[in-house]
């Protein structure tokens, strides 16, 4: 039976695609799902970086379009996760290096060695998105709760209707002391203005650049607070069924009074 | 001087606002990426209009704006005469007094876009005005409070549940 | 005054008028600041009595309109004035706070590929003798709409954060510019109280790798969502740390601060609300 195939997209850039692509793919991975993260930001490469693999790059996407190597060959094994690999983009190229229908073409063959195939999309709505969707049976649109980001999503997500692509909602980044005071919009009014089911809530945590930097996905590390809600969301994406997590335990954001979900 | 008593007395906190501003800015793109809806609703509108008045179909022109706490239609049809054999048009309550136009008067009605209702509430008491520019003309009605178009499904997390799987 | 006379009007037409800059705002990585930094250090410059005008460079995910929060003023774009579907002076939007101040919106409901580069470059050149300051928003990446907004440069402002993925695409944008334009660096959103931990690169760390000149360092603070959230940029706030970070950037712009950058040692407001959580 093929893999699953999504990208991750979101319009704006910034709002943590690479970030949620990488982990969400190390969470599905450790529960023990077959996982091919795809970088499709030619040019601009970035997932082999925050996955930590950066040095280990042979091959890339763009050679195996070529036919210079074969697409097993381009894909790096991750060595903390047993089922995990990525397919790192081409740093010296352009995104017309790729078209559309390569892509499609990558993608459906990835399918058939996986259970999940996650295509990390570029910022923007030019052709490096356009090829990055090209291969994708769902989405899931990634946003943070700003005026920006909510508009360019909006965006994202009309042009994924237009194609019939069903769409999840990941909300990245919101702080729940602003959203108290009223300084941020909710994640119930993201939902409402995208008109999109809800995925996931991640909240913003200064850890994560930390992780970033080292090349470390969360979830290696179970007392990151982040690290069970990625793995929440790999469940729910799997079809479990799971609450959205309570954050209003002592302990965690523990001088936030009002109880706020995440997860 | 307007907008700034009224954070004064009324203060709203800024994701309010932030919501509010994206609600209208996204109705406003919304509008612009549905040309065939904009088709129609210019079709419809000559239609109902031509029943009294013979229109310059080719010169009509709708378009949307965006204003301060609306998106308004601005509808410009140029009325060439009267329909002949036709009774007068029924007498709207609000309705100012009917000045029979002279040939090729741009009519200019600006609206309040109210998308759930486009069809019954849209045409509110078109001002009949001789060559004002489009940009002078103000609206007849105060803008209905126009409520969130929803063309997809409205889907509210309903986070103390769990999330159906796909 | 001394008198019009045909000779004095010559030698007056011979002097040449000094020419507007032109500066593109620009970064490779998505969501690091450009546009923010664009509509503040535009207000900035503004505000001293400077002619600027701020070009939105991102078709189709127009947002400089909405962080200055004249969206609803927006009538025609870029592509109606290259189209010729609208005079300069019909798309061209005034600051609701600072008449100096004008926006030359994206369109929408386009696509960057429909802007052709050399009738932008034109434009671009057409502005700058109306303009002190012409100032280009670009868009994330470095796909045809960044090849755009740099075309009638001649100087660029690399926005960075301090985190690998921005400098890496900040790196690969000063190559892509090339060795004609001046191009400096502001660093966006850092967060003091992590760089003292070792936990984000510093800014000695940013600028080891990219070796520009520096123009400011700006803290990751709350009220730059406050601001977007109600369309009013920080450096017409007089209270606000950044919009004072953002006044100081201008300063150094113009050539009338001279003074080094400060590069933030207190911790931010988040970095106070947490503090000792880890």
């Amino acid at each position: 039976m093929s893999g699953r195939r999504i990208v991750l997209t979101s319009g704006k850039g910034g709002v943590g695609k690479t970030t949620t692509t990488a982990n969400l793919g190390a969470a599905l991975a450790q529960r023990g799902k077959r996982v091919v993260l795809v970088d499709a930001d030619i040019g601009l490469r970035n997932l082999d970086l925050v996955l930590g693999v950066e040095k280990r790059i042979v091959f890339d996407l763009v050679e195996v379009v070529e036919g210079r190597c074969q697409l097993r060959q381009a894909l790096i094994k991750d060595k903390r996760f047993e089922s995990l690999s990525i397919l790192p983009a081409a740093q010296t190229r352009d995104k017309g290096a790729v078209s559309e229908l390569q892509m499609a073409k990558v993608v459906e063959e990835l399918a058939e060695l996986c259970d999940y195939v996650l295509i990390d999309c570029p910022a923007g709505i030019e052709h490096g998105f356009r090829s990055a969707i090209a291969g994708a049976l769902e989405a899931i649109v990634v946003t943070t709760p700003e005026v920006s980001a909510i508009r360019d999503a909006d965006r994202v997500i009309g042009k994924l209707h237009e194609r019939g692509v069903p769409i999840r909602l990941i909300v990245n980044r919101i702080r729940p002391e602003m959203v108290r005071n009223g300084d941020m919009m909710s994640v119930e009014d993201v939902c409402d203005i995208l008109s999109a089911e809800l995925l996931g809530i991640v909240p913003d945590d200064e850890e994560v650049i930390d992780t970033t930097n080292r090349g470390e996905p969360i979830v290696l590390d179970p007392n990151n607070h982040l690290a069970p809600i990625y793995d929440k969301i790999a469940r729910r994406l799997d079809g479990e069924l799971i609450p959205f997590t309570n954050l209003s335990a002592p302990g965690f954001f523990g001088r936030i009074m009002s109880a706020f979900k995440a997860g | 001087m307007l907008d700034f008593l009224t954070r004064f007395f009324k203060p709203e906190r800024s994701g309010a606002t932030a919501k509010e501003r994206l609600r209208l800015v996204l109705l406003s793109d919304h509008l612009s990426l549905a040309p065939d809806v904009v088709e129609s609703l210019k079709r419809d509108l000559i239609e109902v209009i031509s029943r009294y008045c013979e229109v310059d179909v080719a010169n009509t022109d709708v378009s949307f704006e965006q204003q301060d706490s609306a998106v308004a239609m601005l509808a410009n049809i140029p009325i060439l005469g009267l329909r002949n054999g036709r009774s007068t048009p029924p007498a709207s309550p609000t309705a100012p007094p009917y000045e029979p136009p002279s040939s090729a008067t741009p009519a200019h009605a600006a609206l309040a876009h109210e998308p759930q209702a486009a069809a019954d509430t849209a045409l509110v008491t078109p001002t009949v005005e001789t060559a004002v520019p489009a940009d002078t003309v103000t609206s007849t009605v105060e803008p209905a409070k126009p409520k969130a178009a929803r063309k997809r499904r409205r889907r509210r997390p309903n986070l103390s549940q769990q999330a159906p799987a796909t | 005054m001394q008198e019009m006379t045909p000779q004095n009007a010559a030698v007056a037409a011979s002097v040449p008028k000094p020419r507007g800059r032109a500066i593109v705002v620009t970064s490779g990585k998505g969501g690091v600041g450009k546009t923010t930094t664009t509509a503040n250090l535009g207000t900035a410059l503004a505000r001293t009595g400077a002619r600027v005008v701020l070009i939105d460079a991102d078709v189709g995910l127009r947002n400089l309109d909405i962080v200055l929060g004249l969206e609803n003023r927006v009538r025609s774009h870029v592509l109606d004035v290259l189209e010729e579907k609208a005079t300069l002076e019909e798309a061209l939007v005034i600051d609701k706070r600072v008449p100096s101040l004008q926006l030359l919106a994206a369109a929408q409901t386009r696509e960057k590929d429909e802007v052709d580069t050399a009738q932008m470059k034109a434009l671009v050149e057409r502005l700058r003798d109306k303009f002190d300051y012409v100032i280009i928003d670009c868009p994330a990446g470095i796909e045809a709409g960044f090849q755009n907004a740099i075309v009638g440069a001649e100087e660029a402002i690399i926005v960075c954060t301090p985190e690998v993925s921005a400098v890496r695409d900040a790196d690969r944008v000063v190559g892509l510019l090339g060795n004609a334009m001046k191009v400096q660096l502001i660093i966006n959103r850092i967060r003091p109280a992590l760089v003292k931990k070792g936990k984000m690169l510093s800014v000695e760390d940013v600028n080891a790798i990219l070796r520009l000149p520096l123009l400011g360092v700006i803290a990751d603070e709350p009220d730059v969502i406050v601001s977007t959230n109600r369309g009013e940029p920080l450096a017409n706030d007089d209270t606000s740390r950044t919009g004072a970070s953002f006044r100081a950037i201008a300063g150094r712009i113009a050539g009338t601060d001279t003074s080094k950058p400060e590069i933030p040692q207190e911790p931010t407001f988040f970095e106070k609300l947490f503090g000792g959580r880890r």
